[in-house]
């Protein structure tokens, strides 16, 4: 028996020590050599001629302007520009929304009455409207803060309105057999049910407020990085072209991240598909 | 026993509006009930079976007071039911458990209802989880349970604001054959600590048998009630094999018998 386990305990620190390093290695591994690949073809397509090297950069020289712009504290001000104006308006657009999505859902008669225009709505695209609001509202932070919020009604609106329609029925009739109060149960019930279907909406608007901010920085704006690339192009700063465009990947990426760590806060009691 | 009435349907029709499938655009009244009449004694266990179509989930919803008959009515305690209330719990085929709430949490719902102050809370919790048997699993998501914990929870949560009545819409029906023998049992040990007054509607005969004092006996299209029938059997946790004890078995094929005496005349199929 004591053979036995002295085994078991010299497997498990065999295990400790050599084999759960290797497995997060082999972890890292998948998922980094995609990306490596991808930067190694980067580098190399320009320096072996297969692309024009003042068109395409290589990674290295984009890596090199972004890293100047770093410190020339240049990139810092078109990104704090356009994450603030994403920021705003993407915030005004939940406020505005969600309160808005969780009224028209609930009541049948606003849905009824407020179900054409939103159709109407939902299927304009938000960049077709940016010379209105640009005619209204200026070049200004005002008119680039108004397209995002438009841009981020529609899909929490209505993923919030769909949110509250598709509420199990039976929960409803449930919280309903103990009498609670309209207001209860809409607080208790209807709201977290909600919940993911909002953030679907939500993420959706997260998506959609860097990619029309962008376009409108590149139409008219002193700042943001819409604006320093469409700059960077007419006068051909190419390296730093490119590294807006990874900034701008850069900022999608921490939008999004940080959208699902708090989607997975506020839904914690849910499944996880992947399980 | 004491035999006070504690609820009485009287004379109970249900209809509703329906489409009319022959004509475009017409509507048609649609019977789901008709003339029920019966009555439940305080603290008994009364089973209701009945083929499809015999209006039980419109009987349950009359019951909770989710909806209203269209002619007769429905007295507790000799009151009208007027609406829902907390003096009758409700479990639900489907569990209806709150996803976002834990065990605990779903049965602290129902005591937040009740308004019970929230230092009470956690050890009435811990009391119903342990009745159940879950105490382990207090704070487990329902996702994170088996079929038969989730109902447990339920039945913990209708139980928690401590209602007079159990009303039971075919509650074992979406589990397994061991799960649900388990938690007939179960229930019959709850039943008989807590002294609740349980209508439990089912379709299994067998079930009706095992759980009822009485077993009311419905026929569809509408639903009537065809035949209430007592069952004679005591000490049913007493006896392991109750299942072949020969009143048991006389009292299931008497159940059968009147069931399919409608198939016979071809009242439905």
């Amino acid at each position: 028996m004591v053979a036995i386990s002295k085994q078991v305990k010299a497997a498990r620190k065999f295990n400790r020590l050599t084999l759960e390093p290797l497995l997060s290695v082999q972890k890292l591994f998948k998922q980094t050599i995609i990306i490596l690949l991808f930067l190694a073809v980067w580098e190399l397509a320009p320096r072996l001629g297969l692309v024009d090297a003042a068109f395409f950069p290589a990674f290295s020289e984009v890596a090199t302007a972004w890293w100047n712009m770093l410190l020339s504290n240049e990139l810092f001000t078109h990104f704090s520009a356009s994450i603030l104006r994403s920021i705003a308006g993407f915030g005004l657009a939940i406020l505005i929304a969600i309160p808005l999505g969780l009224l028209i859902g609930w009541y049948p008669l606003v849905r009824d009455l407020f179900n054409p225009i939103l159709e109407i709505f939902r299927n304009t695209a938000a960049l077709a409207l940016l010379p209105v609001f640009i005619l209204f509202l200026g070049i200004g932070e005002t008119s680039k803060i108004s397209i995002v919020l438009f841009a981020c009604t529609w899909p929490i609106l209505l993923n919030t309105i769909a949110a509250v329609r598709n509420v199990d029925p039976l929960l409803i009739k449930s919280a309903r057999s103990m009498n609670i109060s309209s207001f209860a149960l809409f607080y208790k019930v209807i709201l977290p049910a909600s919940i993911p279907t909002m953030f679907t909406g939500i993420r959706m608007a997260g998506t959609g407020a860097i990619l029309v901010l962008i376009a409108a920085e590149m139409v008219g704006a002193k700042a943001g990085l819409g604006y320093f690339i469409t700059y960077s192009q007419y006068n051909f700063l190419i390296p730093e072209m490119y590294a807006g465009i990874v900034t701008i990947s850069i900022l999608g990426l921490i939008i999004n991240y940080s959208l699902l760590s708090l989607e997975k806060r506020l839904s914690r009691w849910k499944q996880d598909p992947t399980e | 026993m004491d035999m006070r009435e504690k609820i009485r349907v009287e004379n109970v029709t249900k209809t509703f509006t329906v489409r009319d499938n022959t004509q475009k655009g017409a509507v048609k009244q649609f019977t789901a009930i008709s003339n029920m009449d019966f009555a439940v004694n305080e603290g008994e266990f009364l089973t209701i079976v009945g083929p499809s179509g015999c209006g039980k989930s419109t009987l349950l919803d009359l019951l909770g007071g989710l909806s209203t008959p269209t002619k007769g009515r429905i007295l507790l305690d000799g009151q009208e039911i007027k609406g829902p209330g907390l003096d009758r719990g409700t479990v639900f085929q489907q569990y209806a458990l709150f996803p976002w709430k834990t065990a605990r949490g779903n049965i602290e719902f129902g005591l937040e209802a009740k308004g019970i102050p929230k230092r009470e809370w956690r050890e009435q919790s811990d009391h119903y989880l342990e009745l159940v048997g879950l105490s382990k699993f207090a704070d487990r998501y329902p996702h994170e349970l088996s079929g038969g914990m989730k109902q447990r929870v339920a039945i913990a949560r209708s139980l928690a604001f401590n209602p007079d009545v159990l009303l039971m819409d075919e509650p074992f029906a979406a589990l397994d054959a061991q799960t649900r023998e388990t938690l007939q049992s179960e229930l019959l040990r709850i039943w008989e600590k807590t002294k609740k007054t349980i209508i439990f509607i089912t379709h299994g005969i067998d079930e009706a048998v095992y759980l009822g004092q009485r077993v009311v006996i419905l026929s569809a299209n509408p639903g009537r009630v065809k035949k209430i029938i007592n069952i004679p059997l005591t000490h049913r946790l007493a006896d392991a094999d109750i299942r072949s004890n020969p009143a048991f078995v006389k009292a299931r094929s008497e159940v059968w018998n009147y069931l399919h005496e409608l198939e016979y005349a071809g009242q439905y199929i």
